[in-house]
């Protein structure tokens, strides 16, 4: 028993407050928008230049100077702003952007990501992902909290290319709610069904349980 | 005085061998294809220019645009942060067969750097990419207990950009999220050519709505109706067109 993508995604929009400028994510972090609870309106960042942006269009539809960071098509509404690239990134590393949602490869208990790079192989890019590490006052990570082959993504050090240092201040994984606090993995929320010893034993550090951990319930997506 | 340039291919003339060219645009929005083009055809006639050094957020998709100038040649090395798209087999091929260089930059960091050439800045102190491999061999300085590393500015010969309108002076105004890297680009380069949907008279652009101030920009030319990369790969177009 584990979260799906979408519920890990709706776990982690129930975090975000009324009025939040938030950046999600190419991928995976893009589906918390649409999981705001009711009465909650989030002001969406995308690092190409905008601010406040809607929903993509219906087919046909489409205007290609009108899109996101991942190059889909967007929609403006009342309140959109436009910026250029180093404004965007001000943004970003200024301290501004309340909260960034992004995906994982490993995160390290020191709140080290690594999300950028799976090694030397290939083309390397970057994007934005090293400067959104930087600034946001929550940098949150969504990822199965384990890999395809069942090993560990959450880890003591991160082996692959880093993309920021001691970054990350809350993983919503497919099992649980963890924070980074003083350099160690705080479990907050597990599922229900799992235990403590379970969930420990497919995590690469320490689990540390400073009062109650509340169960992970998520509704059926 | 009158910036207007009659064609794409005037606009082109003066970029020599071994330059370093900033081109605009975030995949294909802000994307000025037409100067792109008009420069792969003076290469295709004359055998220049070529050995560039090519500034831009990406590599190129599809075989149109920046993808197109890679394909034919004339790129010895790109500045980008992400040179990966939906077809990026040109700038893939070329790269692992060792034809072109790559300078991988955090896109906020590529920005900043631009902005910095053109604001007279030679270096700055970023948080981005503290303790990772592309801080490798700079210089870090701790500010209120925080690690931050230091990058250069970034300037060009020229700078190939696409706005929306502008008049006469070189006064610029772009469509929506097309705006991106071209005005930081206008600032960065000895000359920028700017390719508008229409040039208008001093006074018809709102002073108070002009993004790009004319003294940034040093050539004006109108391309009406400018293509679209994605359009254009959507309909799989490639520059120049093969001989059927």
């Amino acid at each position: 028993m584990r979260l799906t993508p979408t519920q890990m995604a709706w776990r982690a929009a129930q975090d975000i407050t009324d009025g939040a400028y938030v950046n999600l994510g190419i991928g995976l972090p893009e589906m918390v928008a649409k999981f705001q609870p009711p009465g909650r309106k989030a002001i969406f960042h995308t690092e190409n230049g905008i601010l406040g942006f809607g929903e993509a269009p219906e087919a046909g539809l489409e205007d290609w100077d009108l899109i996101n960071a991942g190059k889909k098509a967007v929609t403006i509404k009342p309140g959109t702003a436009f910026f250029h690239h180093a404004d965007s990134f001000a943004m970003v590393r200024g301290g501004h952007l309340d909260v960034a949602i992004l995906g994982a490869y490993e995160v390290a208990e020191t709140g080290d990501l690594a999300n950028w790079s799976t090694g030397p192989k290939g083309v390397p890019a970057v994007g934005g992902a090293m400067d959104l590490v930087h600034g946001a006052k929550r940098v949150a990570v969504i990822t199965d909290h384990v890999t395809k082959d069942g090993q560990p993504k959450l880890l003591r050090r991160c082996t692959l290319p880093l993309t920021g240092v001691g970054c990350v201040t809350r993983v919503y994984s497919s099992l649980a709610v963890i924070d980074i606090e003083g350099g160690q993995f705080v479990l907050r929320e597990k599922l229900p069904g799992l235990s403590l010893d379970a969930l420990q034993a497919v995590t690469g550090a320490a689990l540390h349980v400073q009062g109650a951990v509340a169960d992970l319930i998520v509704p059926e997506l | 005085m009158d910036k207007t340039v009659t064609d794409p291919a005037a606009a082109v003339a003066g970029i020599a061998d071994g330059m370093v060219v900033m081109i605009g645009g975030f995949g294909g929005s802000g994307a000025p294809i037409e100067l792109i083009h008009a420069l792969i055809d003076r290469f295709i006639a004359t055998g220049h220019p070529k050995g560039l050094t090519v500034i831009n957020n990406n590599a190129g998709n599809g075989h149109v645009g920046l993808a197109a100038l890679i394909e034919v040649g004339m790129v010895a090395k790109l500045i980008c942060s992400f040179p990966r798209s939906a077809d990026p087999v040109v700038f893939t091929e070329a790269y692992l067969a060792g034809k072109i260089e790559l300078e991988l930059v955090p896109q906020g960091t590529l920005a900043e750097r631009i902005r910095a050439g053109g604001a007279g800045i030679p270096a700055f102190y970023t948080p981005t990419s503290f303790g990772t491999d592309l801080a490798r061999g700079k210089p870090v300085e701790v500010f209120e207990g925080r690690s931050y590393v230091q990058e250069r500015w970034l300037k060009a010969d020229y700078a190939l950009v696409k706005a929306h309108l502008g008049d006469r002076l070189g006064n610029l105004t772009y469509r929506m999220a097309a705006r991106n890297f071209n005005p930081l680009m206008c600032m960065a380069a000895a000359v920028t050519v700017a390719q508008v949907s229409r040039i208008v008279a001093p006074g018809e652009i709102d002073p108070e709505a002009v993004i790009t101030p004319g003294i940034f920009v040093q050539g004006v030319v109108q391309i009406a109706n400018p293509a679209q990369e994605e359009t254009l790969n959507r309909a799989g177009a490639r520059y120049p067109e093969v001989a059927k």
